[in-house]
């Protein structure tokens, strides 16, 4: 783990359908100054700045950090870009905090984005054209296939990805950044959406959202100095598996358990449902969260479903998830997973407004990417390891 | 914190202008074979790459590199979409954690898939600089030009840079075997001639870090990574002095360039050697380049990873005390990163 590094400011753009009023430079310096503003600290505090984002056909401009290098005043300071798919948003903060913990520098930047309206994210995430046919069309053709194994081996009944649909979006309402705010959005408003990929209902989907988030990270003497509260990193993690070959358990991944295990124990929590305080995890398909229920450990394999069905995941359940809305709510692919560490860090540092967990402690944020292959994952705390 | 962390083994494909029939992962994987194969070491504690979708036009690269590795059980492992000495940096930093003790990187790049300077373009500012079109070469040849005017340099300079590189390109198996540059040549864009202009290739290279005592137990020499700093200029062509690198300057500054004998730049133009030999305070009794450099294996996301590589075998075979492997990133040296490796660590 190494030196103490802790969370100081935390920034994060309004997310929208389409951010016609900024250029992606100005999207991410939105992020970056509210973070700094947090922190209390200007451009010239920052010792360096890791950015990260979902691959570059999304915007078309092959490895943007070179032009992003002067909005987000990187110049004469080290800089670098993190791409590791879905995940990249976590991979990103992960990496930043690296750099604090292994002593090279005391306040770093970290910024990730996306901005979906200059593209067409279902395009180009059908992986393999222009040079094959593709077989699946967008993530979500991707991801169907596990969610109907899901479905099949645990036996969970067909509304479970329902109610967490209405789950996240009730939590987006007291969200001001979330994107989708739906005012008395129900079962039966989503049931009533068109069905896009056999079980994926349209309101059952994420967004595709223009947006970025920011954060400060700084070394234990620089987080002393800090107007705000901050949030400790307690653990780390990321972990890596082969898209393709025989046996893999797509449904249940071993490397988001290996890296729950990872972090865990880097924690030192043993019961998560138990010593976390709540969680942003990335479920950009409502059935998502029953299967990473599992995959973290927050219950058995086959048991995710009933602990979203008894509603241990609201915001007044006994291990709140996605507190802020979630992906379901806003979905700038690249900065999702950074949301995800940014609200998990809000809460725990007491600042995360309506959506506040109260008395959260200790969050968990968590990212995954690629063909539910990549992950990432943080957990934070109030009290300082 | 601090920690002895060296570089152990460096592999790399016999680069080549066009390599038809491979795939990236083809490329890379006999590369990842052999340096698994050479330090026996098959489970690295962090494994990072370097790569670039826009090369094949199509999403997540690195995605598929993962099944060359053999990412099973579950690694953990990191992406940047840099040239892979970026990787380097994320991993040298993830070994100054002292739980692991090993970490791969590899970078690979197939820039023969698609028309080169013109996918560069596509790095520039998306509003104001991209929608004109300028291609990688035209933006060189400003700084070229730049650079002459100031340091008073001559096409017979550049022309010398290009002769010495080809020269010892010939020398090294894994380099284009170049012929000498001819002065009749015509401009590509004037003042640069083709001979000026680093050939795209295609291929791969990884290298193995290990810290402390695995490093001796890995490698007889490790090169020992002594001093590693990387930093960014402006993005906006006329908002930096074009004829010098002051990112570089500092970033040798800071990794402590002074002293070193030999130096592998990532000059992919003939100017751009003059420009980093000037910013990192290279005299005439460095030698520059021995591999023929990025003017003869111009790989394209791995072709810094290949100096450090290139300059770290100095250490290995004993030839050299203490050595400087520099890369760069985006338009005209935008960014650049230099690793300092020496034969006996930092004590």
């Amino acid at each position: 783990m190494g030196n103490p590094c802790a969370v100081i400011g935390v920034g994060q753009t309004e997310y929208r359908t389409r951010r016609l009023d900024v250029s992606m430079a100005g999207l991410l310096r939105e992020a970056a100054r509210r973070a700094l503003q947090d922190a209390g600290l200007d451009w010239d505090d920052i010792d360096a700045v890791v950015v990260g984002k979902a691959p570059d056909l999304f915007e078309g401009v092959m490895m943007p950090e070179a032009y992003l290098a002067d909005a987000l005043g990187a110049r004469g300071k080290p800089m670098m870009r993190v791409h590791t798919a879905g995940s990249v948003g976590g991979s990103t903060a992960i990496v930043a905090a690296g750099l604090v913990q292994s002593g090279l520098h005391e306040r770093v930047l970290t910024v990730a984005w996306e901005k979906q309206s200059e593209s067409n994210a279902t395009w180009a995430l059908t992986v393999n054209s222009p040079h094959n046919t593709s077989l699946v069309v967008g993530a979500g053709g991707y991801f169907a296939p596990h969610i109907r194994a899901y479905i099949a081996r645990s036996g969970a009944p067909a509304h479970i990805g329902t109610l967490v649909a209405v789950k996240d979006r009730q939590n987006a309402l007291k969200n001001p950044y979330a994107h989708l705010k739906i005012p008395g959005i129900s079962r039966e408003m989503v049931e009533a959406t068109p069905m896009l990929w056999e079980p994926i209902r349209y309101l059952e989907t994420c967004p595709s959202s223009d947006g970025a988030c920011a954060m400060v990270l700084a070394s234990e003497d620089a987080a002393r100095r800090a107007p705000n509260p901050p949030a400790w990193v307690l653990g780390t993690s990321m972990r890596s598996e082969p898209i393709f070959f025989a046996g893999r358990d797509t449904v249940l991944p071993q490397g988001g358990r290996d890296a729950a295990a990872d972090v865990y124990r880097q924690a030192g929590i043993t019961d998560p449902r138990r010593e976390l305080d709540c969680a942003e995890v990335y479920v950009p398909f409502s059935w998502y969260e029953p299967m990473w229920l599992e995959n973290l450990g927050f219950c058995g394999a086959g048991e995710g479903w009933k602990l979203t069905e008894a509603g241990a995941t609201a915001l007044d359940g006994d291990i709140p998830w996605n507190p802020s809305g979630g992906v379901l709510s806003s979905n700038p692919i690249g900065a999702s997973g950074m949301i995800r560490f940014a609200e998990a860090a809000l809460q725990v540092r007491g600042m995360a407004g309506e959506h506040q967990v109260e008395g959260a402690r200790r969050a968990l944020g968590h990212a995954y990417g690629g063909g539910a292959q990549f992950f990432a994952m943080w957990i934070v705390g109030s009290d300082k390891p | 914190m601090t920690r002895e962390i060296a570089v152990v083994a460096f592999v790399q494909t016999r680069h080549r202008t066009r390599e038809d029939g491979l795939s990236e992962v083809e490329m890379l994987a006999p590369v990842i074979t052999e340096i698994k194969e050479r330090t026996g070491v098959n489970r690295f504690g962090f494994t990072c790459s370097g790569s670039c979708d826009y090369l094949a036009g199509t999403p997540f690269a690195f995605v598929q590199a993962l099944d060359a590795v053999g990412a099973w059980p579950p690694i953990s492992e990191s992406h940047v979409e840099m040239d892979a000495a970026w990787a380097l940096y994320e991993a040298y930093v993830r070994l100054l954690h002292d739980d692991i003790d090993t970490a791969l990187v590899y970078g690979f790049g197939k820039p023969s898939q698609g028309d080169f300077r013109e996918v560069m373009t596509q790095q520039l500012d998306p509003y104001y600089l991209a929608p004109l079109g300028p291609d990688q070469v035209s933006l060189a040849a400003l700084q070229a030009r730049a650079h002459m005017e100031r340091a008073g340099a001559k096409e017979d300079d550049l022309r010398a840079v290009a002769a010495r590189a080809r020269a010892a390109g010939r020398d090294n198996p894994f380099a284009l075997h170049l012929d000498d540059p001819a002065p009749d040549e015509d401009y590509e864009v004037a003042p640069l001639r083709p001979y000026d202009i680093a050939p795209t290739t295609d291929g791969a290279a990884a290298i193995v870090l290990a810290a402390g005592d695995k490093a001796r137990e890995l490698c007889e020499r490790p090169a020992w990574i002594t001093g590693i700093d990387h930093r960014a200029d402006a993005h906006g062509l006329g908002a930096r002095d074009l004829s010098r690198s002051e990112s570089t300057r500092v970033a040798g500054e800071r990794a402590g360039a002074r002293g070193v004998e030999v130096a592998e730049l990532h000059a992919q133009f003939t100017h751009e050697e003059l420009i980093l030999r000037e910013a990192l305070g290279l005299g005439d009794d460095v030698t520059v380049n021995p591999s023929g450099g990025a003017m003869t294996a111009n790989t394209v996301m791995a072709a810094g990873l290949v100096r450090i590589g290139e300059a770290a075998a100095r250490i290995h075979d004993g030839t050299a005390g203490k050595v400087l492997g520099h890369a760069s990133s985006g338009p005209c040296l935008q960014q650049n990163l230099v690793c300092v490796m020496e034969g006996e660590p930092r004590g």
